[in-house]
């Protein structure tokens, strides 16, 4: 019973009642979740010694059948997604307390309170022992992210909200829920197995409903963005942009996935993976996300559509990694949720500074604002490197992973999806950075009065910039962590 | 008489069916109104109370019936007072007890006219609830059963809304004609019994496969109109919509019960054959029941009547359980039993509030009232998450009970799991419409009326709404006090199916392949 677990877990929850509660006073509410924000990330990083020294940490909270009980568990992958979510919601405190009191956003209360009560799903994602203290979070997280995804109570929040809570919650309950209660039927237990190749299937289970199982586990978990269920991700971007960098490059999304490989790797199990070959369809299958939603961003001028077609792409990476089920892939696809993560949350944090100090949506508008925005700009054009995967920034070493994955895989089809998509990410991200510093401003643009956004944002955009590119340049840290989940 | 352990000391279930009736007589004699209130709440506060004694004397160890009580009534016809409670009762009659405080609470400025009639009603209503679950002497049974009719009707037609007329009569006419034909295999087992009317005896007798089959129609009438299974259901949303919260409340939570009880305690043991063969039709028609209730409950904008409409799917997910027949099918149903009770009870009792306020029952008037009202919302928000199964909610172990016995159904022997899938549809049009009506409640849309001048709960209505919170968590985390209650009754019941069932499964296997 190791009870860091549980007060990591509470601390979003207590912020939440805290804002809540003192919600009417706008410095207590804010450092109220500035401090809790703090306190998870220095609880989380207390637990990295025990775990790399190979130990896993458990709290068993709830018994609710002989089987099915609420249990956290810490160990290398949980700590790869915890140290993710909670150092960026801290880094997204302070952006937020910018973005909104720039724009003096309403209902700001709720927004704070819903904005803990998602990190706290997330948290509790993380440290899931078991599927059904996964899929209770998993619901915690859709609920509570509806306000944020609605907020701004229009018709266009309110059709983006519905879309939201519609394909989540629809995609949960008709996949997740007859999944998690037939693998319980056929184990008789819902925990995960202990290492990433047993999985928890007895030898002489029916193979046919392993698979579809399966099929029901990699789109139950929606939130993976995976094709055809991902739309509901562009219609999210009506959210306030801090919104959009938490949760739908960090909390959401990577709830999704993280989900979608735990179940693979410590319910189903590699060497089931492999009897039944499971993993490369899968990588196929998710390679035509990786293509068509560049395809798709292509085409978008409206920044944050285009940031998230490009944040489906590149979920699905995660994903194939895994399905590869040779160690690079499966490093190389964990490692993304970090990169991932923080190349995302820098581009959104840029997108929100733009709209913030220009009032600017489309890409077509920015030409030459990156001369009186250059840091932003620059921290843009370094997290896209990222994204396309450059060195020596963070994704660098997601693809140099996954591409030895792939040839160890003998994949060579995985191989060319790898090279197009990053030829398409350079395609839709490059001209960006370009056209803000050396394009031409659009006619009768006088770019007057614009100028940086305030620190309270410019600050956390350098910081998510800087963390991508230090773990690009030192990345074993973060490879300590994903070695140890192969083993 | 070996199925029953009489209790020599205290008569506790002849106290809980009693202490109301007492109560209700005492109400003859008070004229004040608000002294009628307070007799009425510290009646069924007692009763409540008392009936804690059912659960440290209860031995969960036994399948036999508890705190029995015989006495003779009328000798001529063997017409016995015998009451008892099992792991299948049991439960039932605490929640019943449970309630009743709180729908009399709930009533306390709901209703301003004709005061002490109401409650009067409500007492004999609990004295005939409490009766149909303790009685163990069919005739008994049926008296009681017939008795509450009455109070209920009036419940209906004198405090209802404007079609109460309809909805009342609706709802007479409905249950007595299937009752009646309950009152005729009651009265055939009563001559193929040696003229016993004691229910112990009249299970497990192996009657004839026809005599099963037809005594199963009998009973299958008059508890699928009481549950109401798809078809018989349309009552129901008639009932709810014009009863006042308290009658809602005590249709929802508790009569509605009676028929999945009477499924358990009848059909399962006094016709097991027949039950085998019928079984794969009323599996598919609980299936019907769940989808076309949510279906309906989507398209509907009375909030009264979506809550309603829910109880028919959620009462099909009650059936499915009975029927699959395994262990965690039927634990899962009578725990579902209880969740439905505690949810939409606490459901019924939201909408009231919100009636009380705004004299409409309408989504479109009520939109955005969580603005003015956020404690009302905040309970409103649980137990919607909870009639839906949100996971560490009750209704979640209740589902996945009874979902785990319909996979097993199939999987045990070897078969893809058609039934369990089927009912998911019903899972995903839960969350829709429940999530609906809450988005529309707490938010509303873009032309929300003016609420400004609502206001948000009190201090009666949140202690009536609290404690069925605190189930809703309970069961929700930690349901293992409530399964243990039933566990050794079911293991029973499932035994002695076993035993009992063979003639019929030939038959089953024809129909089944």
């Amino acid at each position: 019973m190791d009870y860091k677990l549980l007060i990591a877990l509470l601390i979003p929850l207590i912020a939440t009642l805290g804002v809540m509660f003192k919600g009417d006073n706008e410095n207590m509410r804010e450092s109220i979740s500035s401090i809790s924000s703090i306190f998870l990330l220095l609880i989380v990083a207390s637990m990295i010694p025990a775990v790399l020294k190979g130990n896993t940490l458990f709290f068993h909270m709830f018994t609710i059948l002989p089987g099915v009980t609420i249990a956290l568990r810490a160990d290398a992958m949980s700590m790869i997604f915890a140290l993710v979510a909670s150092s960026l919601w801290s880094i997204a405190v302070f952006y937020s307390m910018g973005y909104m009191r720039s724009l003096k956003e309403h209902a700001q209360t709720r927004f704070n309170a819903c904005f803990a009560l998602a990190i706290f799903g997330a948290i509790g994602v993380a440290f899931s022992d078991n599927l059904f203290t996964m899929y209770l979070f998993y619901e915690i997280v859709s609920i509570c992210t509806y306000p944020l995804v609605a907020h701004h109570q229009d018709k266009e929040g309110y059709s983006g909200g519905r879309k939201y809570i519609i394909y989540l919650t629809t995609t949960a309950k008709a996949f997740l829920l007859p999944a998690m209660i037939l693998i319980y039927v056929l184990t008789g237990t819902l925990d995960f197995a202990p290492d990433i190749s047993t999985g928890i299937f007895p030898p002489d289970v029916n193979k046919t409903l392993v698979i579809m199982l399966y099929i029901f586990c990699i789109f139950g978990f929606a939130k993976n963005g995976i094709m055809p269920f991902h739309h509901w991700l562009p219609g999210a971007m009506v959210a306030p942009t801090p919104v959009s960098a938490l949760l739908h490059a960090v909390a959401v999304v990577k709830v999704g996935v993280f989900c979608t490989t735990r179940v693979m790797l410590y319910v189903f199990g590699t060497d089931t993976m492999h009897a039944l070959n499971l993993g490369i369809p899968t990588a196929y299958f998710v390679g035509i996300t990786v293509l068509a939603a560049s395809i798709i961003a292509l085409s978008k001028d409206n920044l944050k559509a285009r940031l998230a077609y490009s944040t489906v792409s590149q979920l699905s990476y995660i994903i194939m990694g895994v399905a590869l089920l040779t160690d690079p892939g499966i490093q190389g696809g964990l490692i993304h949720i970090v990169n991932h993560g923080f190349a995302k949350i820098t581009l959104f944090f840029c997108a929100g500074a733009i709209y913030v100090a220009s009032h600017k949506k489309n890409i077509s508008d920015m030409g030459g604002l990156g001369k009186t925005m250059p840091y932003t700009f620059a921290a843009f054009g370094i997290a896209s490197l990222s994204m396309i995967g450059a060195p020596p920034v963070a994704g660098f070493i997601t693809k140099w992973n996954l591409l030895i994955g792939s040839v160890e895989a003998h994949q060579m089809g995985i191989l060319l999806i790898l090279i197009a998509s990053t030829m398409l990410n350079a395609a839709y991200f490059a001209p960006i950075t370009y056209k803000a510093f050396f394009g031409k401003r659009p006619p009768g643009e006088k770019f007057e009065g614009i100028k940086e956004a305030p620190l309270a944002m410019l600050i956390p955009i350098l910081i998510a910039c800087g963390v991508s590119v230090i773990i690009g340049i030192f990345p074993n840290f973060m490879l300590q962590f994903v070695k140890a989940v192969t083993g | 008489m070996d199925q029953l352990l009489l209790n020599p000391g205290f008569p506790v279930l002849s106290v809980l069916i009693f202490l109301p009736l007492a109560g209700a007589l005492l109400l003859l004699f008070v004229k004040d109104e608000g002294m009628c209130r307070n007799v009425a709440l510290l009646v069924t506060g007692t009763v409540a109370v008392i009936s804690i004694m059912l659960l440290f004397g209860f031995d969960r160890s036994s399948a036999k019936f508890q705190f029995g009580e015989h006495y003779n009534w009328i000798d001529s016809l063997n017409i016995n007072y015998t009451l008892g409670v099992d792991g299948i009762s049991i439960l039932l009659i605490l929640m019943t007890t449970f309630i009743m405080p709180f729908c009399v609470l709930a009533s306390w400025s709901y209703i301003k006219t004709r005061v002490q009639a109401f409650m009067i009603c409500m007492l004999i209503m609990e004295t005939a609830m409490i009766g149909v679950f303790a009685a163990l002497d069919f005739v008994l049974f049926y008296v009681l059963w017939e008795a509450m009719l009455i109070p209920m009707y009036m419940l209906i037609a004198i405090w209802g809304g404007p079609r109460k007329i309809y909805a009342s009569v609706k709802f007479f006419l409905y249950t007595l004609s299937g009752s009646i034909l309950l009152l005729v295999g009651i009265i055939w087992l009563y001559t193929a019994n040696n003229y016993s009317f004691y229910i112990p005896d009249m299970m497990w007798q192996d009657y004839s496969l026809n005599a099963q089959v037809y005594l199963f129609l009998a009973f299958f009438l008059a508890f699928a109109i009481k549950v109401p299974m798809f078809p018989f259901h349309t009552w129901l949303p008639a009932a709810h919509v014009e009863a006042p919260t308290a009658g809602s409340v005590i249709l929802a939570s508790i009569l509605l019960k009676m028929g999945t009880y009477g499924f358990l305690r009848f059909a399962l043991p006094i016709t097991p054959d027949a039950t085998i063969i019928m079984m794969p039709y009323v599996l598919w028609l609980s299936i019907a029941g769940i989808i076309y209730g949510g279906f309906t409950a989507l398209a509907q904008s009375d909030m009264k009547k979506l809550i309603a409409y829910s109880s028919v799917g959620h009462m099909g997910f009650v059936t499915l359980g009975i029927f699959v027949l395994n262990m965690d099918g039927i634990e899962g149903a009578i725990l579902q039993m209880v969740n439905h009770g505690i949810t939409t009870g606490a459901l019924f009792l939201c909408v009231g509030m919100i009636y009380e306020r705004t004299h409409s029952r309408e989504l479109k008037t009520a939109s955005g009232v969580g603005k003015y009202m956020p404690v009302f919302v905040t309970f409103l928000a649980f137990f919607s998450l909870s009639s839906f199964g949100f996971p560490g909610t009750n209704s979640f172990v209740g589902e996945f009970l009874i979902l785990a016995g319909a996979f097993e159904f199939d999987t045990n022997f070897g078969r893809f799991p058609y039934l369990a899938l089927a009912a998911i549809p019903g899972a995903i049009l839960a969350a829709a419409y429940m999530l609906r009506m809450l988005q529309k409640i707490v938010w509303g849309g873009t032309d929300n009326p003016d609420q400004s001048w609502i206001s948000d709960l009190n201090i009666r209505e949140i202690v009536t709404l609290a404690p069925f919170l605190f189930f809703v968590f309970w069961i929700g985390l930690g349901p293992q006090p409530f399964i243990d209650l039933m566990h050794t009754s079911v293991v029973q019941l499932l035994d002695q199916f076993q035993k009992h069932q063979a003639g019929a499964l030939a038959a089953v296997d024809m129909i089944l392949h």
